[in-house]
Protein backbone atom coordinates (compact mmCIF):
# COMPACT_ATOMS: atom_id res chain seq x y z
CA UNK A 1 0.00 0.00 0.00
CA UNK A 2 1.05 3.70 -0.20
CA UNK A 3 1.79 6.11 1.84
CA UNK A 4 -1.53 7.80 1.31
CA UNK A 5 -3.32 5.38 2.02
CA UNK A 6 -1.97 3.38 4.88
CA UNK A 7 -2.11 7.29 6.17
CA UNK A 8 -5.89 7.56 5.68
CA UNK A 9 -6.28 4.08 6.96
CA UNK A 10 -4.45 5.57 10.33
CA UNK A 11 -6.86 7.93 10.19
CA UNK A 12 -9.86 6.58 9.96
CA UNK A 13 -8.69 4.03 12.86
CA UNK A 14 -8.41 7.56 14.90
CA UNK A 15 -11.30 8.98 13.85
CA UNK A 16 -13.22 5.79 14.58
CA UNK A 17 -12.00 6.00 17.87
CA UNK A 18 -13.23 9.80 18.47
CA UNK A 19 -16.66 8.73 16.44
CA UNK A 20 -17.45 6.32 19.26
CA UNK A 21 -17.15 8.61 22.20
CA UNK A 22 -19.17 10.95 20.22
CA UNK A 23 -21.49 8.20 19.74
CA UNK A 24 -22.16 7.65 23.36
CA UNK A 25 -22.12 10.90 24.37
CA UNK A 26 -25.16 11.64 21.30
CA UNK A 27 -27.04 8.84 22.70
CA UNK A 28 -27.91 11.15 25.58
CA UNK A 29 -29.25 13.75 23.47
CA UNK A 30 -31.18 12.04 21.23
CA UNK A 31 -32.96 9.95 24.27
CA UNK A 32 -34.02 12.87 25.56
CA UNK A 33 -34.89 14.56 22.63
CA UNK A 34 -36.87 11.47 21.46
CA UNK A 35 -38.91 11.61 24.88
CA UNK A 36 -39.96 15.12 25.88
CA UNK A 37 -38.71 17.08 22.81
CA UNK A 38 -35.87 18.94 24.53
CA UNK A 39 -32.00 19.57 24.02
CA UNK A 40 -29.99 18.99 27.42
CA UNK A 41 -27.35 21.51 26.92
CA UNK A 42 -25.77 20.53 30.00
CA UNK A 43 -25.27 17.11 28.60
CA UNK A 44 -21.55 17.61 28.06
CA UNK A 45 -21.25 18.62 31.56
CA UNK A 46 -22.01 15.16 32.76
CA UNK A 47 -19.68 13.93 30.69
CA UNK A 48 -16.85 16.48 31.93
CA UNK A 49 -18.30 14.91 35.41
CA UNK A 50 -17.43 11.62 34.63
CA UNK A 51 -14.16 11.89 33.62
CA UNK A 52 -13.10 13.72 37.05
CA UNK A 53 -14.61 11.03 38.82
CA UNK A 54 -12.91 8.76 37.15
CA UNK A 55 -9.69 10.76 37.36
CA UNK A 56 -10.14 10.94 41.00
CA UNK A 57 -11.17 6.99 41.20
CA UNK A 58 -8.23 5.91 39.46
CA UNK A 59 -5.58 8.40 41.57
CA UNK A 60 -7.20 7.20 44.50
CA UNK A 61 -6.86 3.59 43.66
CA UNK A 62 -3.02 3.87 42.21
CA UNK A 63 -2.36 5.67 45.31
CA UNK A 64 -3.66 2.76 47.85
CA UNK A 65 -1.21 0.92 45.47
CA UNK A 66 -3.78 -0.46 43.36
CA UNK A 67 -1.79 -2.10 40.83
CA UNK A 68 -4.48 -4.29 38.57
CA UNK A 69 -5.12 -2.80 35.75
CA UNK A 70 -8.79 -4.38 35.00
CA UNK A 71 -10.04 -3.45 38.14
CA UNK A 72 -8.75 0.13 38.13
CA UNK A 73 -10.77 0.79 34.94
CA UNK A 74 -13.60 -1.52 36.45
CA UNK A 75 -13.61 0.19 39.47
CA UNK A 76 -13.42 3.58 36.89
CA UNK A 77 -16.25 2.94 34.68
CA UNK A 78 -18.78 2.27 37.74
CA UNK A 79 -17.97 5.00 39.68
CA UNK A 80 -18.15 7.22 37.22
CA UNK A 81 -21.44 5.75 36.30
CA UNK A 82 -22.67 6.33 39.43
CA UNK A 83 -21.65 9.47 39.77
CA UNK A 84 -23.03 10.82 36.41
CA UNK A 85 -26.39 9.08 36.70
CA UNK A 86 -27.01 10.66 39.52
CA UNK A 87 -26.01 14.18 38.45
CA UNK A 88 -28.39 13.22 35.22
CA UNK A 89 -31.36 12.23 37.13
CA UNK A 90 -31.32 15.08 39.37
CA UNK A 91 -30.70 17.31 36.92
CA UNK A 92 -33.88 16.71 35.14
CA UNK A 93 -35.51 16.29 38.82
CA UNK A 94 -34.64 20.25 39.68
CA UNK A 95 -34.07 22.07 36.44
CA UNK A 96 -36.43 20.38 34.08
CA UNK A 97 -39.30 18.89 35.67
CA UNK A 98 -40.71 21.63 37.72
CA UNK A 99 -40.91 23.49 33.88
CA UNK A 100 -42.65 20.40 31.92
CA UNK A 101 -45.21 21.64 30.13
CA UNK A 102 -44.10 25.29 29.29
CA UNK A 103 -43.10 26.58 26.10
CA UNK A 104 -40.23 24.58 24.96
CA UNK A 105 -37.75 27.41 24.98
CA UNK A 106 -37.78 27.56 28.66
CA UNK A 107 -35.82 24.43 29.60
CA UNK A 108 -33.64 25.31 26.92
CA UNK A 109 -32.64 28.19 28.61
CA UNK A 110 -32.51 26.52 31.89
CA UNK A 111 -30.55 23.61 30.17
CA UNK A 112 -27.89 26.28 29.33
CA UNK A 113 -28.02 27.70 32.73
CA UNK A 114 -27.45 24.35 34.32
CA UNK A 115 -24.37 24.14 31.93
CA UNK A 116 -22.53 26.98 33.14
CA UNK A 117 -23.71 26.62 36.83
CA UNK A 118 -21.95 22.52 36.55
CA UNK A 119 -18.77 24.32 34.86
CA UNK A 120 -18.28 26.91 37.14
CA UNK A 121 -19.36 24.59 39.97
CA UNK A 122 -16.24 21.52 38.66
CA UNK A 123 -13.78 24.79 38.77
CA UNK A 124 -14.56 26.13 42.12
CA UNK A 125 -14.33 22.42 43.49
CA UNK A 126 -11.63 20.57 41.58
CA UNK A 127 -9.71 24.30 40.16
CA UNK A 128 -9.48 25.42 36.69
CA UNK A 129 -5.91 24.16 35.22
CA UNK A 130 -5.32 21.28 33.42
CA UNK A 131 -4.83 17.53 35.26
CA UNK A 132 -3.08 14.65 33.75
CA UNK A 133 -4.91 11.79 33.64
CA UNK A 134 -2.23 8.86 34.65
CA UNK A 135 -1.25 7.05 32.01
CA UNK A 136 -2.84 3.55 31.84
CA UNK A 137 -2.51 2.00 28.92
CA UNK A 138 0.07 2.30 26.57
CA UNK A 139 1.43 0.46 23.76
CA UNK A 140 -0.69 -1.03 20.88
CA UNK A 141 0.11 -3.00 17.68
CA UNK A 142 1.41 -1.49 14.59
CA UNK A 143 1.57 -3.07 10.93
CA UNK A 144 2.80 -1.70 7.41
CA UNK A 145 5.81 -0.98 5.86
CA UNK A 146 8.05 0.80 8.64
CA UNK A 147 9.90 1.96 5.64
CA UNK A 148 6.78 3.46 4.37
CA UNK A 149 4.12 4.21 6.87
CA UNK A 150 3.73 2.41 10.47
CA UNK A 151 -0.18 1.92 10.92
CA UNK A 152 -0.68 1.68 14.64
CA UNK A 153 -3.35 1.04 16.66
CA UNK A 154 -3.03 1.56 20.60
CA UNK A 155 -4.77 -0.97 23.37
CA UNK A 156 -6.44 1.84 24.61
CA UNK A 157 -8.02 2.20 21.39
CA UNK A 158 -9.21 -0.75 21.04
CA UNK A 159 -10.42 -0.93 24.65
CA UNK A 160 -12.73 1.92 23.25
CA UNK A 161 -13.78 0.30 20.38
CA UNK A 162 -15.03 -2.53 22.99
CA UNK A 163 -16.42 -1.06 25.95
CA UNK A 164 -17.94 1.23 23.07
CA UNK A 165 -19.77 -2.00 21.35
CA UNK A 166 -20.74 -3.22 24.71
CA UNK A 167 -23.17 -0.53 25.55
CA UNK A 168 -24.21 0.38 22.42
CA UNK A 169 -25.09 -3.74 22.54
CA UNK A 170 -26.51 -3.39 25.65
CA UNK A 171 -28.37 -0.58 25.00
CA UNK A 172 -30.05 -1.71 22.06
CA UNK A 173 -31.19 -4.90 23.34
CA UNK A 174 -32.17 -3.05 26.94
CA UNK A 175 -34.38 -0.77 24.23
CA UNK A 176 -35.55 -3.26 21.76
CA UNK A 177 -36.58 -6.20 24.18
CA UNK A 178 -37.15 -5.29 27.62
CA UNK A 179 -40.44 -4.33 29.17
CA UNK A 180 -38.98 -0.79 30.58
CA UNK A 181 -37.17 -0.37 26.93
CA UNK A 182 -41.22 -1.07 25.19
CA UNK A 183 -41.76 1.66 27.58
CA UNK A 184 -39.23 4.22 26.81
CA UNK A 185 -40.35 3.62 23.24
CA UNK A 186 -44.25 3.96 23.88
CA UNK A 187 -43.02 7.43 25.59
CA UNK A 188 -41.53 8.81 23.03
CA UNK A 189 -44.45 8.41 20.76
CA UNK A 190 -47.36 9.04 22.55
CA UNK A 191 -46.35 10.47 26.35
CA UNK A 192 -50.30 10.76 27.03
CA UNK A 193 -51.00 7.80 26.08
CA UNK A 194 -48.13 5.94 27.70
CA UNK A 195 -49.73 7.94 30.93
CA UNK A 196 -53.54 6.68 30.47
CA UNK A 197 -51.98 3.09 30.34
CA UNK A 198 -51.14 3.60 34.27
CA UNK A 199 -47.41 4.22 33.55
CA UNK A 200 -45.45 6.77 35.15
CA UNK A 201 -44.10 8.64 32.51
CA UNK A 202 -42.07 10.68 35.01
CA UNK A 203 -40.05 8.02 35.70
CA UNK A 204 -39.50 6.63 32.41
CA UNK A 205 -38.35 10.41 31.43
CA UNK A 206 -36.35 9.99 34.48
CA UNK A 207 -34.48 6.68 32.84
CA UNK A 208 -33.88 8.28 30.23
CA UNK A 209 -32.09 10.79 31.46
CA UNK A 210 -29.91 8.19 33.45
CA UNK A 211 -29.24 5.89 30.49
CA UNK A 212 -27.67 8.72 28.73
CA UNK A 213 -25.58 10.02 31.73
CA UNK A 214 -24.35 7.18 32.30
CA UNK A 215 -23.23 6.70 28.37
CA UNK A 216 -21.49 9.79 28.85
CA UNK A 217 -19.81 8.65 31.66
CA UNK A 218 -18.42 6.28 30.34
CA UNK A 219 -17.04 8.05 26.98
CA UNK A 220 -15.60 10.74 30.30
CA UNK A 221 -13.60 7.46 31.51
CA UNK A 222 -12.37 6.83 28.11
CA UNK A 223 -11.49 9.92 26.29
CA UNK A 224 -9.89 11.08 29.63
CA UNK A 225 -7.68 7.98 29.23
CA UNK A 226 -7.52 8.79 25.51
CA UNK A 227 -6.51 12.18 25.95
CA UNK A 228 -4.55 12.04 29.64
CA UNK A 229 -5.44 15.73 29.75
CA UNK A 230 -8.78 16.91 31.92
CA UNK A 231 -10.11 20.02 32.77
CA UNK A 232 -13.54 21.41 33.06
CA UNK A 233 -14.41 22.80 30.06
CA UNK A 234 -13.61 19.81 28.19
CA UNK A 235 -17.86 19.40 28.17
CA UNK A 236 -18.51 22.29 26.22
CA UNK A 237 -16.71 20.86 22.97
CA UNK A 238 -17.37 17.35 23.24
CA UNK A 239 -21.20 18.08 24.38
CA UNK A 240 -21.36 20.80 21.23
CA UNK A 241 -19.84 18.10 18.85
CA UNK A 242 -21.83 14.99 20.49
CA UNK A 243 -25.39 17.12 19.52
CA UNK A 244 -23.63 17.87 15.91
CA UNK A 245 -23.32 13.71 15.65
CA UNK A 246 -27.17 13.15 17.64
CA UNK A 247 -28.38 15.97 14.44
CA UNK A 248 -26.69 14.57 11.66
CA UNK A 249 -27.75 11.03 12.59
CA UNK A 250 -31.31 12.37 12.97
CA UNK A 251 -32.34 13.54 16.51
CA UNK A 252 -34.40 11.32 18.55
CA UNK A 253 -33.23 7.85 16.84
CA UNK A 254 -30.87 5.83 18.48
CA UNK A 255 -28.99 4.11 15.59
CA UNK A 256 -29.02 7.62 13.90
CA UNK A 257 -26.73 9.00 17.06
CA UNK A 258 -24.56 6.01 16.72
CA UNK A 259 -24.30 6.45 13.07
CA UNK A 260 -23.69 10.48 13.17
CA UNK A 261 -21.25 10.19 15.81
CA UNK A 262 -18.96 7.95 13.75
CA UNK A 263 -18.99 9.83 11.21
CA UNK A 264 -18.62 12.66 12.72
CA UNK A 265 -15.37 11.14 14.34
CA UNK A 266 -14.07 10.06 10.89
CA UNK A 267 -14.56 13.08 9.30
CA UNK A 268 -13.06 15.55 11.51
CA UNK A 269 -10.04 12.66 11.92
CA UNK A 270 -9.56 13.01 7.81
CA UNK A 271 -10.15 17.26 7.45
CA UNK A 272 -7.02 16.73 10.27
CA UNK A 273 -4.70 14.49 7.74
CA UNK A 274 -5.16 17.04 4.61
CA UNK A 275 -5.19 20.61 6.50
CA UNK A 276 -3.93 22.33 9.57
CA UNK A 277 -5.96 20.89 12.71
CA UNK A 278 -7.53 23.42 13.71
CA UNK A 279 -10.02 22.94 10.69
CA UNK A 280 -11.72 20.30 12.06
CA UNK A 281 -14.17 21.89 14.15
CA UNK A 282 -15.03 24.29 11.47
CA UNK A 283 -15.50 21.23 8.95
CA UNK A 284 -17.66 19.36 11.92
CA UNK A 285 -20.12 22.34 12.41
CA UNK A 286 -20.47 22.56 8.76
CA UNK A 287 -21.76 19.58 8.46
CA UNK A 288 -24.02 20.85 11.30
CA UNK A 289 -24.95 23.39 9.15
CA UNK A 290 -25.36 21.71 5.77
CA UNK A 291 -27.33 19.06 7.36
CA UNK A 292 -29.55 21.41 9.02
CA UNK A 293 -30.18 23.08 5.54
CA UNK A 294 -30.76 20.31 3.21
CA UNK A 295 -32.12 17.32 5.51
CA UNK A 296 -33.33 18.57 9.06
CA UNK A 297 -34.66 15.40 10.06
CA UNK A 298 -30.85 13.94 9.47
CA UNK A 299 -30.00 10.71 7.90
CA UNK A 300 -32.37 8.13 10.49
CA UNK A 301 -34.93 10.59 11.37
CA UNK A 302 -38.08 10.68 10.71
CA UNK A 303 -39.73 13.64 9.39
CA UNK A 304 -41.80 15.01 12.83
CA UNK A 305 -45.65 14.38 12.32
CA UNK A 306 -48.09 16.80 13.39
CA UNK A 307 -50.14 14.81 16.35
CA UNK A 308 -54.06 15.93 15.67
CA UNK B 1 -69.00 2.23 40.58
CA UNK B 2 -67.99 5.74 39.32
CA UNK B 3 -69.93 9.02 40.14
CA UNK B 4 -68.98 12.75 38.73
CA UNK B 5 -70.70 15.10 40.96
CA UNK B 6 -70.53 18.89 39.62
CA UNK B 7 -67.27 18.81 37.86
CA UNK B 8 -66.29 21.80 35.57
CA UNK B 9 -63.29 21.62 33.44
CA UNK B 10 -61.54 24.27 31.92
CA UNK B 11 -59.19 24.58 28.77
CA UNK B 12 -57.41 27.90 29.91
CA UNK B 13 -60.12 30.39 29.86
CA UNK B 14 -62.72 28.34 27.94
CA UNK B 15 -64.86 26.50 30.22
CA UNK B 16 -65.52 22.63 28.52
CA UNK B 17 -68.07 21.14 31.42
CA UNK B 18 -70.36 22.83 33.08
CA UNK B 19 -71.20 21.06 36.65
CA UNK B 20 -71.62 18.02 35.01
CA UNK B 21 -72.94 15.44 37.83
CA UNK B 22 -72.90 11.54 36.37
CA UNK B 23 -73.29 8.22 37.61
CA UNK B 24 -71.87 4.50 35.98
CA UNK B 25 -73.18 1.75 37.97
CA UNK B 26 -71.50 -1.86 37.81
CA UNK B 27 -72.53 -3.84 35.43
CA UNK B 28 -73.75 -1.71 32.94
CA UNK B 29 -73.12 0.16 29.71
CA UNK B 30 -73.63 3.85 29.63
CA UNK B 31 -73.14 6.20 26.66
CA UNK B 32 -72.66 9.78 26.99
CA UNK B 33 -74.36 11.19 23.68
CA UNK B 34 -73.67 14.63 21.92
CA UNK B 35 -72.67 16.46 19.24
CA UNK B 36 -69.12 17.52 18.08
CA UNK B 37 -67.27 19.74 20.34
CA UNK B 38 -69.98 19.19 23.26
CA UNK B 39 -67.31 18.26 25.26
CA UNK B 40 -67.81 14.66 25.63
CA UNK B 41 -63.93 13.81 25.18
CA UNK B 42 -63.08 16.26 27.81
CA UNK B 43 -65.52 14.50 30.13
CA UNK B 44 -64.16 11.17 29.30
CA UNK B 45 -60.31 12.28 29.84
CA UNK B 46 -61.58 14.59 32.74
CA UNK B 47 -62.20 11.28 34.81
CA UNK B 48 -58.31 9.93 33.41
CA UNK B 49 -57.37 13.13 35.52
CA UNK B 50 -56.02 14.50 32.26
CA UNK B 51 -57.24 17.89 31.96
CA UNK B 52 -57.87 17.76 36.07
CA UNK B 53 -61.19 18.99 36.94
CA UNK B 54 -61.07 22.63 38.15
CA UNK B 55 -64.04 21.94 40.71
CA UNK B 56 -66.15 19.42 41.23
CA UNK B 57 -65.89 15.39 42.64
CA UNK B 58 -64.79 12.77 40.54
CA UNK B 59 -65.15 8.99 42.63
CA UNK B 60 -64.51 5.87 41.61
CA UNK B 61 -65.06 2.45 43.91
CA UNK B 62 -66.10 5.43 46.67
CA UNK B 63 -62.61 6.90 46.71
CA UNK B 64 -62.15 10.69 45.34
CA UNK B 65 -59.61 10.52 42.33
CA UNK B 66 -59.50 14.11 40.97
CA UNK B 67 -56.86 14.90 42.92
CA UNK B 68 -54.43 11.95 41.89
CA UNK B 69 -52.41 12.01 39.07
CA UNK B 70 -53.26 9.70 35.50
CA UNK B 71 -50.74 6.91 35.68
CA UNK B 72 -52.30 6.31 39.68
CA UNK B 73 -56.05 6.82 38.44
CA UNK B 74 -55.31 4.15 35.54
CA UNK B 75 -53.69 1.87 38.01
CA UNK B 76 -56.88 1.45 40.22
CA UNK B 77 -58.96 -0.69 37.48
CA UNK B 78 -60.10 0.97 34.56
CA UNK B 79 -58.90 1.25 31.40
CA UNK B 80 -59.33 3.77 28.39
CA UNK B 81 -59.45 3.66 24.80
CA UNK B 82 -59.03 6.95 23.59
CA UNK B 83 -60.52 9.17 20.52
CA UNK B 84 -58.05 8.54 17.87
CA UNK B 85 -56.84 4.89 19.05
CA UNK B 86 -53.44 6.22 19.56
CA UNK B 87 -51.76 2.29 19.47
CA UNK B 88 -48.03 3.01 19.00
CA UNK B 89 -47.65 2.56 15.35
CA UNK B 90 -43.85 1.87 15.74
CA UNK B 91 -44.50 -1.03 17.87
CA UNK B 92 -45.64 -4.74 17.07
CA UNK B 93 -49.51 -5.89 17.46
CA UNK B 94 -47.40 -8.22 21.13
CA UNK B 95 -46.16 -4.71 22.01
CA UNK B 96 -49.11 -2.73 22.04
CA UNK B 97 -50.82 -5.18 23.77
CA UNK B 98 -48.23 -5.81 26.51
CA UNK B 99 -47.84 -2.06 27.01
CA UNK B 100 -51.71 -2.21 28.17
CA UNK B 101 -50.56 -4.84 31.11
CA UNK B 102 -47.60 -2.99 31.98
CA UNK B 103 -48.32 -2.97 35.76
CA UNK B 104 -49.70 -5.85 35.97
CA UNK B 105 -47.82 -9.31 36.64
CA UNK B 106 -46.30 -11.43 34.02
CA UNK B 107 -48.29 -14.22 34.74
CA UNK B 108 -51.89 -12.00 35.25
CA UNK B 109 -50.70 -10.38 31.46
CA UNK B 110 -50.20 -13.81 30.11
CA UNK B 111 -53.32 -15.13 30.90
CA UNK B 112 -55.58 -11.75 30.18
CA UNK B 113 -53.26 -11.89 26.95
CA UNK B 114 -54.94 -15.37 25.77
CA UNK B 115 -58.46 -14.06 26.91
CA UNK B 116 -58.07 -10.90 24.66
CA UNK B 117 -56.60 -12.73 21.49
CA UNK B 118 -59.94 -14.72 21.75
CA UNK B 119 -61.77 -11.84 21.85
CA UNK B 120 -60.21 -10.76 18.52
CA UNK B 121 -58.68 -13.57 17.23
CA UNK B 122 -57.63 -10.53 14.17
CA UNK B 123 -54.65 -9.46 16.70
CA UNK B 124 -53.60 -13.20 16.95
CA UNK B 125 -53.26 -13.21 13.12
CA UNK B 126 -51.38 -9.96 13.17
CA UNK B 127 -49.31 -10.75 16.01
CA UNK B 128 -46.05 -9.48 15.26
CA UNK B 129 -46.94 -6.84 12.92
CA UNK B 130 -46.65 -2.92 13.17
CA UNK B 131 -49.81 -1.67 14.84
CA UNK B 132 -49.51 1.51 12.66
CA UNK B 133 -49.43 -0.69 8.91
CA UNK B 134 -52.86 -2.44 9.67
CA UNK B 135 -56.62 -1.08 9.14
CA UNK B 136 -58.08 0.91 10.78
CA UNK B 137 -60.65 -1.59 12.36
CA UNK B 138 -57.85 -3.51 13.66
CA UNK B 139 -55.99 -0.79 14.74
CA UNK B 140 -59.60 -0.02 16.55
CA UNK B 141 -59.47 -3.78 18.10
CA UNK B 142 -55.68 -3.41 18.82
CA UNK B 143 -56.79 -0.32 21.13
CA UNK B 144 -59.62 -1.93 22.94
CA UNK B 145 -57.24 -4.95 23.32
CA UNK B 146 -54.41 -2.78 24.91
CA UNK B 147 -56.98 -1.45 27.21
CA UNK B 148 -58.42 -4.83 28.01
CA UNK B 149 -54.75 -6.08 29.04
CA UNK B 150 -54.99 -4.34 32.67
CA UNK B 151 -58.32 -6.87 33.52
CA UNK B 152 -59.95 -3.06 33.53
CA UNK B 153 -63.49 -3.36 35.55
CA UNK B 154 -64.31 -0.19 33.77
CA UNK B 155 -63.62 0.55 30.61
CA UNK B 156 -63.93 4.08 28.93
CA UNK B 157 -64.62 3.86 25.47
CA UNK B 158 -64.43 7.06 23.29
CA UNK B 159 -65.81 6.75 19.75
CA UNK B 160 -64.52 3.58 19.21
CA UNK B 161 -66.92 3.33 15.52
CA UNK B 162 -65.26 6.64 14.38
CA UNK B 163 -64.28 6.33 10.61
CA UNK B 164 -64.78 2.30 10.53
CA UNK B 165 -67.32 0.28 7.98
CA UNK B 166 -70.70 -0.30 9.18
CA UNK B 167 -69.52 -3.82 9.49
CA UNK B 168 -66.59 -3.22 11.63
CA UNK B 169 -69.04 -1.16 13.81
CA UNK B 170 -71.07 -3.76 14.66
CA UNK B 171 -68.13 -6.06 15.47
CA UNK B 172 -66.70 -3.93 18.03
CA UNK B 173 -70.59 -3.21 19.23
CA UNK B 174 -70.77 -6.61 19.50
CA UNK B 175 -67.52 -7.21 21.35
CA UNK B 176 -68.86 -4.43 24.06
CA UNK B 177 -72.01 -6.20 24.73
CA UNK B 178 -69.68 -9.68 24.94
CA UNK B 179 -67.56 -7.45 27.71
CA UNK B 180 -70.69 -6.49 29.75
CA UNK B 181 -71.83 -10.28 29.75
CA UNK B 182 -68.65 -11.01 31.35
CA UNK B 183 -68.78 -8.28 34.02
CA UNK B 184 -66.94 -5.18 32.69
CA UNK B 185 -68.51 -2.00 33.54
CA UNK B 186 -68.64 0.47 30.03
CA UNK B 187 -68.99 3.92 29.73
CA UNK B 188 -68.99 4.48 25.96
CA UNK B 189 -68.72 8.12 24.42
CA UNK B 190 -70.23 8.14 20.97
CA UNK B 191 -71.63 10.47 17.68
CA UNK B 192 -72.81 6.95 16.85
CA UNK B 193 -76.29 7.75 18.57
CA UNK B 194 -78.22 5.02 17.47
CA UNK B 195 -76.11 1.96 18.00
CA UNK B 196 -74.57 3.27 20.84
CA UNK B 197 -78.40 4.21 22.98
CA UNK B 198 -79.95 0.38 21.43
CA UNK B 199 -76.55 -1.35 23.11
CA UNK B 200 -76.71 0.82 26.27
CA UNK B 201 -78.97 0.75 29.79
CA UNK B 202 -78.54 4.31 30.46
CA UNK B 203 -77.63 7.21 28.45
CA UNK B 204 -76.52 10.58 28.96
CA UNK B 205 -76.96 13.57 26.58
CA UNK B 206 -74.33 16.19 26.90
CA UNK B 207 -74.87 19.61 24.93
CA UNK B 208 -72.44 22.42 25.52
CA UNK B 209 -70.99 21.41 28.37
CA UNK B 210 -74.03 20.67 30.11
CA UNK B 211 -75.97 17.22 30.46
CA UNK B 212 -79.18 17.99 29.46
CA UNK B 213 -80.54 15.11 29.68
CA UNK B 214 -80.53 11.44 30.97
CA UNK B 215 -82.84 8.07 30.88
CA UNK B 216 -82.54 4.12 29.66
CA UNK B 217 -81.15 3.59 26.31
CA UNK B 218 -84.52 2.92 25.53
CA UNK B 219 -86.19 6.28 26.63
CA UNK B 220 -83.61 8.46 24.66
CA UNK B 221 -84.20 6.24 21.60
CA UNK B 222 -87.56 7.07 21.88
CA UNK B 223 -87.60 10.75 23.02
CA UNK B 224 -88.09 13.11 19.82
CA UNK B 225 -85.82 16.15 21.14
CA UNK B 226 -82.92 13.31 21.04
CA UNK B 227 -84.48 11.61 17.60
CA UNK B 228 -84.17 15.15 16.02
CA UNK B 229 -80.75 16.23 17.33
CA UNK B 230 -78.98 13.30 17.37
CA UNK B 231 -81.41 10.42 15.04
CA UNK B 232 -81.93 12.05 12.16
CA UNK B 233 -85.50 12.59 12.57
Amino acid sequence: MTETSLYILQQLINGLTIGSTYALIAIGYTMVYGIIGMINFAHGEVYMIGTYTAFITIVGLLTMGVGSLPIILLLALITAIIISSTYGYAIERVAYRPLRGGPRLIPLITAIGMSIFLQNYIRLAQGSRDLAMPALISGGIEFGDPAVFEVSISWMQLIIWGITLISMTSLAMFISRSRLGRACRACAQDRGMTNLLGIDTNRIIALTFVIGAALAAVAGVLLGLYYGIINPYIGFMAGLKAFTAAVLGGIGSIPGAMLGGLILGVTEALTAAFFPSEYKDVVAFSLLVLILLFRPTGLLGKPEVEKV
Amino acid sequence: MLRLDNVSTFYGKIQALHNVSLEVNQGEILTLIGANGAGKTTLMMTICGDPRAQSGHIEFDGQPIQQMNTSDIMRMGMAVVPEGRRIFSGMTVEENLFMGSFFRSKDEAEEQLEHVLELFPRLKERYSQRGGTMSGGEQQMLAIGRALMSKPRLLLLDEPSLGLAPIIIQQIFEIIEKLREEGVTIFLVEQNAHQALKIADRGYVLENGHIVMSGTGNALLNDDSVRKAYLGG
